[in-house]
């Protein structure tokens, strides 16, 4: 059961439902794109493993560069949901649909 | 020589605890309620808790695992970097921000909000605790391990430290000094590999085109219990014998001895096209029962090192047969879920204050992680060529990689090493005694505790936990358990994950699912670990190919079924009681 007695109501305070649902949207997307590349890297390393012996320029071979490129993905994502989540939060904040407690003391939401 | 070094990693190491408790009974001095002991009181900056996700989850497992593997076998062990990042994508995509908006202290809350069901609590504060011991007995051995060669203490005292030091900083301020421990220390390791790193690029690789660094080593045991290494007593004086430290390079592209600073692409494509020397090993009972282990070296291509199916453990994939290709699938299967389905991540997403910081601090730990991630293909294939390595212990490699470019450097990377295990300790101690308190004894035993007892009782399983952990560190000394590691992730992806995404994502979910869920996929990925062939030869001593399932890593038949069993179990119940939908 959720403990809602004895504190304050500044950790209950979230983003509009509409907002998460947005943010949640824009996570499935992400994460299909991500799950794909994984998958694929996934299956050749299994039933292909002679392809990653490839090397398709710079002198690397396909695993390290398809390794590497899978951990920089990953990253290039996160930024591009932090930056998508980041727009929606701002316009929400100006419409005033977030509440000021929301927003970081930073200024960025 | 050793002596000095032992003597700077002890002041470097004793410097590290001596901040790390510091800063606890200082924390500690200001923690008052169940929420600040638990969830620091959602008040940590993001960027402090991104670091601090990359102190909670690189663990010795990470970092001394696998260097040691990929110093060992190449590729292979980056194959493990890989799967272990992928896990934050599912992490921050899916899990996070659901997770911190709909829970407060453990993830059974999420699971649990809206449906108020003790069932839940039960099944989720089970899955914490088991996943949380899986966790927790290779960091302890771990401890243990490490302080033998590095301190020249038994194993048993690097248990005691560090489930004393762990215990200490987890009973003053729970959570809030946890976070800052995990945060300086996952700062730390990162900004230490990457000097390690620098520093490798900036040596080079060198030729070592000795006779004698060709040549075989034997350990031999007898029957009376000696040991006897290349023939001779074992020992460093004179007539007694000791392993070589071994890995060079034999030839480097275009006949070059030496190939002076290397840039960090550079360095793969002189990998390449280099020869580089692994050792293989065999074990034989000679004619009067003496057991030999003779470590050979073989000269092998670096294009085969940088590539998948080199090691023992994935040979499988470049083999005929399908049920070690179904392993392999199923092992990165059980990366990718398992990050965001364990405890001691999870919780931590209650340390801030809102979404959004449950977001930024996501994308800052996926940066710190990945940036260590990649750092670990450089410290692996840096080891593998330094002639440093100790052929009987693979943990050990990124260590004495580090003291084979400076006495400094060793000491530090060995404190940090050691403080790694602190880390993730503190974080499962802090996990576990959460489903303790806050769902055993409070939600599911209906016992009615005002704050201050909850934050008291919490301390005492705080200690509870760390004295388990430390009889368990000493009892399982023997056994080599990183595969535990694995085991945890399989068993937290199996248990936890179809109920966190069924929950958000599906609508007709009843509490009677989710606890279906949990339970099952618990279960299943348990027996089904405990009667596969891994198993087999590592606990019960017997032969793997007599294993009751057909691959050993569960994940791939235990996930679906964890989905399967939630949606059937709702369907079947969603009528008996409308209210307990997901509205």
């Amino acid at each position: 059961m959720v403990d809602l007695s004895g504190h304050s109501a500044e950790d209950r305070q979230f983003e509009p439902e509409h907002i998460s649902q947005r943010n949640a949207r824009y996570g499935v997307i992400l994460f299909t794109v991500y799950l794909i590349l994984y998958a694929i890297f996934v299956l050749l390393n299994t039933f292909w493993p002679e392809v990653m012996d490839a090397v398709p320029f710079a002198g690397l071979n396909l695993s390290i560069l398809y390794g590497f490129g899978l951990i920089a993905m990953a990253l290039v994502l996160a930024l591009v949901y932090s930056w998508l989540c980041r727009g929606v939060n701002r316009t929400a904040e100006a419409s005033g649909m977030l509440s000021s407690k929301a927003t970081g003391k930073d200024g960025s939401v | 020589m050793i002596q000095q070094t032992s003597i700077l990693a002890i002041v470097v190491f004793g410097i590290f605890v001596a901040i790390t408790l510091g800063l606890s009974f200082y924390l500690g001095s200001k923690t008052r309620s169940a929420h600040s002991y638990f969830a620091a009181g959602g008040q940590i900056h993001w960027f402090v808790n991104g670091v601090a996700f990359a102190g909670d989850y690189l663990s010795a497992a990470s970092f001394l695992g696998i260097c040691g593997m990929i110093a060992f076998y190449g590729y292979d062990g980056f194959l493990y970097s890989i799967g272990y990042l992928a896990g934050w994508v599912v992490a921050l995509f899916v899990v996070a921000e659901p997770l911190r908006r709909l829970g407060k202290y453990t993830f059974a809350d999420a699971l649990d909000a809206k449906f108020h069901s003790r069932g839940i609590k039960l099944a989720a504060a089970i899955s914490t605790l088991v996943v949380s011991i899986f966790y927790l007995i290779p960091q302890m051995v771990g401890a243990g391990a490490l302080i033998q060669p590095l301190l020249q203490l038994p194993h048993w005292v690097g248990v005691v430290l560090v489930g004393a030091v762990v215990t200490t900083i987890v009973m003053t301020a729970g959570m809030a000094s946890t976070t800052y421990v995990q945060f300086l220390k996952g700062g730390l390791l990162v900004l230490f590999s990457f000097i390690l790193t620098v520093l490798i690029l900036q040596r080079g690789f060198v030729v070592d085109d000795r006779p004698e660094a060709m040549q075989s080593q034997t350990v031999a045991k007898t029957t009376k219990g000696e040991t006897l290494i290349n023939g001779l007593p074992k020992g460093s004086k004179e007539g007694q014998g000791k392993l070589r430290p071994v890995g060079h390079i034999s030839e480097l592209p275009n006949g070059a001895k030496e190939t002076g600073p290397l840039g960090p692409i550079e360095f793969f494509q002189v990998f390449r096209n280099s020869t580089v020397v692994l050792w293989k090993n065999s074990t034989t009972t000679t004619e009067d029962g003496s057991k030999v282990t003779t470590y050979a070296p073989s000269a092998t291509p670096g294009s085969a090192i940088l590539r998948p199916g080199q090691s023992p453990m994935f040979q499988g994939i470049r083999g005929n047969s399908l049920a070690p290709k179904i392993d392999f699938l199923s092992l990165m299967l059980a990366l990718f879920c398992g990050t965001a389905s364990l405890p001691h991540i999870l919780i931590r997403y209650y340390t801030v204050k809102d979404e959004a910081a449950a977001r930024k601090s996501t994308v800052v730990g996926i940066a710190t992680i990945g940036f260590f991630y990649v750092l670990t293909l450089y410290i692996g294939l840096g080891a593998m060529t330094s002639g440093a390595l100790d052929l009987t212990d693979t943990n050990m490699a990124a260590p004495l990689l580090a003291r084979s470019v400076g006495e400094l450097l060793f000491a530090m990377i060995s404190a940090i090493a050691f403080t790694t295990v602190l880390g993730t300790v503190s974080g499962l101690i802090v996990a576990a005694s959460g489903a303790v308190v806050h769902d055993l004894l409070t939600s599911f035993m209906q016992i009615k505790l005002n704050d201050h007892e909850k934050v008291r009782l919490g301390k005492f399983t705080a200690v509870a936990v760390g004295v388990i952990a430390m009889v368990l560190g000493i009892l399982f000394q023997k056994m080599n358990v990183s595969f535990l590691v694995g085991w945890a992730f399989s068993v937290a992806a199996s248990a936890n994950l179809p109920s966190l995404v069924m929950r958000l994502f599906w609508k007709g979910t009843t509490r009677q699912g989710i606890t279906a869920a949990v339970f099952v996929g618990m279960i299943s990925s348990l027996a089904w670990i405990l009667v596969s062939g891994e198993s087999f030869s590592k606990i019960y001593g017997l032969k793997p190919e007599d294993a009751w399932v057909p691959f050993s890593q569960p994940g791939i038949v235990t996930i679906p079924l964890g989905f399967i069993v939630l949606i059937a179990v709702s369907l079947a119940t969603r009528g008996r009681m409308e209210s307990d939908k997901v509205d």
